[in-house]
């Protein structure tokens, strides 16, 4: 009885130890994998010409993914832009401003706008913002538009963000000891002046992480943006142009990849690109968090 | 200057409320406006039949292929997920709990691998499809997904975990139970509706995401019979529906994106309740 007893504990826990293996090396698995696709593009074009040159046609084999990069940086800056402030005062709404109910009453609000899946968000941006777009804001900039564009894929996908930075952002608001606001109205300070001296400042790295993660969620972002933003491999002159993001290079590609050479490695370096970018920001944010959380 | 103090102190008050009425406005709308544009096409024959031909121009036929194709895959990759989510997380919680630093590391890595996007997952999983000569099939699907929420379901348990105070798991050695046996009998007991939650959770974001099987799955116009065979799901059926000139059939889009969220929201409110359960059961 012992000696089973025993026997089962060690299986499982060689085999618990085995599942955190597996767990730890995947991402490393994934990296290798992506560079190890894209080490022949590498060998045939420089790193540093790959990513600055803007001429993408495949068929030629020429390689450029400045068009790629610039569209996904337009698109999340414009969602970040939007996204920034209003995240911001509503959770300092919700947190100082409002009764505790009203917070509880926001949360199935979070949680269900974080579960909508991103194609549905895609529908709704093709519904909504792709005509807002084209026939309402481009017009009054005396823009010709037809809508699918890189504000367009901004607009759709500060929506996406919000559920996510708003939920970091009520958690760095709710860390906060309450004391320290009470000192302050005890000094005579407005609830505002309260928020803006005290627990601003004293969110900032929580603020500083929660607009990183933002970031680097938007940047990968595929299906909703894909659906919206035009597609159409050009530098940008104006928000109102269609654009090209990383994602959705990857994601549209994938069919005819195996048919032109160099293409899937091509297409492999981009998700790479996507990848060690994503990590970077994750890893510099949540180390930030984890600093401001020890002290 | 008290002018000045109190008007920006309402100013900002407003604003702020502003700010949130408007993110419910959004999720109103989102809903709003696509049950507007799908109800009428909402019928029975959409959720019981397979597309029949010519399905994409508009002709007789359904999207049973899609959702049949999406909860065999978000359920079976949930159960995949979980046998491998539930022993990492016990071991974090039991075996690590002394050592915080690498307990520490080992949350740091998780985080950070939750903010992969799901594409990175797709691209990966084709490579490792392409190399060994294998095509686009429901298994591969399972096995991308799985992947993809196992971070995300084993941070879930963990937080869960977290919360069991350390005297339980002293009490249970005390008595003579074995790691596994204080793992598996008393941990696991006692964080099950917790477990629930993130189960739901996981579940919730697999039968959501669309560019991590678009890669691995393929899609096709039949119910999968077994896992070789390639499988549709919803959010690429409602991608290609939307994608076509014909009007019928782009309602039809609006139509199985209303199914879509219907299932994020049962699953969404049951997380929901299952979540209160737990923390009036403490």
């Amino acid at each position: 009885m012992l000696i089973s007893r025993k026997l089962i504990d060690i299986i499982s826990s060689r085999w618990m130890l085995v599942c955190l293996s597996i767990c730890l090396v995947l991402p490393l698995a994934i990296g290798s994998g992506l560079v190890l696709k894209s080490l022949p593009l590498l060998k045939k074009h420089s790193f540093s010409k790959l990513v600055s040159s803007s001429d993408w046609s495949p068929s030629d084999g020429q390689f450029g993914f400045w068009p790629f990069i610039t569209g996904s940086l337009w698109v999340t800056a414009i969602a970040l832009v939007i996204c920034i402030p209003l995240c911001l005062l509503a959770s300092i709404y919700l947190t100082q401003f409002t009764p505790k109910w009203m917070l509880k009453a926001m949360r199935p609000v979070i949680d269900i706008l974080a579960g909508i899946p991103s194609v549905v968000y895609g529908v709704w941006g093709v519904l909504v913002i792709v005509p807002l777009v084209g026939d309402t804001i481009a017009p009054r900039f005396h823009v010709d538009s037809l809508g699918y564009s890189i504000l367009a894929g901004g607009l759709v996908l500060a929506v996406m963000s919000i559920p996510y930075i708003l939920n970091m952002l009520l958690e760095v608001f709710r860390q906060i000891p309450l004391e320290l606001g009470e000192a302050s109205l005890s000094l005579g300070a407005t609830k505002w002046e309260t928020i803006k001296y005290i627990f601003l400042r004293k969110g900032r790295p929580g603020i500083f992480s929660a607009f990183g993660l933002g970031f680097s969620k938007a940047l990968g972002e595929t299906m909703a943006v894909l659906m919206v933003v035009g597609n159409v491999a050009q530098l940008p002159t104006s928000v109102f142009d269609a654009g090209y993001t990383l994602p959705a290079l990857i994601a549209n590609n994938y069919g005819e990849m195996m048919s032109i050479p160099s293409y899937d490695s091509a297409l492999m370096f981009g998700a790479l690109l996507l990848f060690a970018i994503i990590i970077a920001i994750n890893i510099l944010s949540r180390y930030i968090i984890y600093k401001a959380e020890l002290i | 200057m008290t002018i000045k103090r109190k008007l920006e102190e309402n100013f900002f008050r407003g604003l702020s409320a502003i700010f949130t009425l408007l993110i419910v406005f959004v999720l109103l709308h989102i809903i709003w406006s696509i049950a507007q544009k799908g109800i009428s096409a909402l019928s029975w024959q959409m959720i019981t039949q397979e597309p029949k031909g010519g399905f994409y121009l508009g002709k007789e036929g359904g999207i049973l292929n899609a959702i049949a194709g999406s909860f065999y895959l978000a359920i079976a990759a949930t159960l995949l997920a979980f046998v491998i989510s539930l022993p990492v997380a016990l071991f974090m919680n039991i075996y690590l709990i002394k050592y915080r630093r690498l307990l520490l590391g080992i949350r740091f890595f998780l985080d950070v691998l939750w903010g992969v996007p799901s594409i990175v997952y797709g691209a990966f999983g084709f490579v490792i499809l392409i190399y060994l000569g294998l095509r686009t099939s429901l298994g591969a699907g399972i096995i991308t997904v799985a992947v993809m929420i196992a971070p995300i379901m084993i941070r879930a348990m963990d937080e869960v975990l977290k919360t069991i105070p350390i005297g339980l798991q002293e009490a249970a050695y005390s008595l003579g139970s074995t790691k596994t046996e204080t793992a598996y009998k008393v941990f696991f007991r006692q964080a099950l509706p917790g477990f629930a939650t993130a189960v739901l959770l996981a579940f919730g974001r697999g039968i959501g995401d669309s560019a991590s099987v678009l890669f691995t799955a393929g899609f096709t116009d039949y119910t999968p019979a077994k896992l070789s065979d390639p499988a549709a799901t919803l959010p690429l059926s409602i991608f290609f529906q939307l994608g076509s000139p014909v009007d019928e059939v782009q309602n039809r889009a609006y139509a199985s994106a209303i199914i879509l969220v219907f299932i994020i929201l049962a699953i969404s409110i049951s997380a929901r309740f299952l979540s209160g359960f737990s923390k009036n059961n403490q």
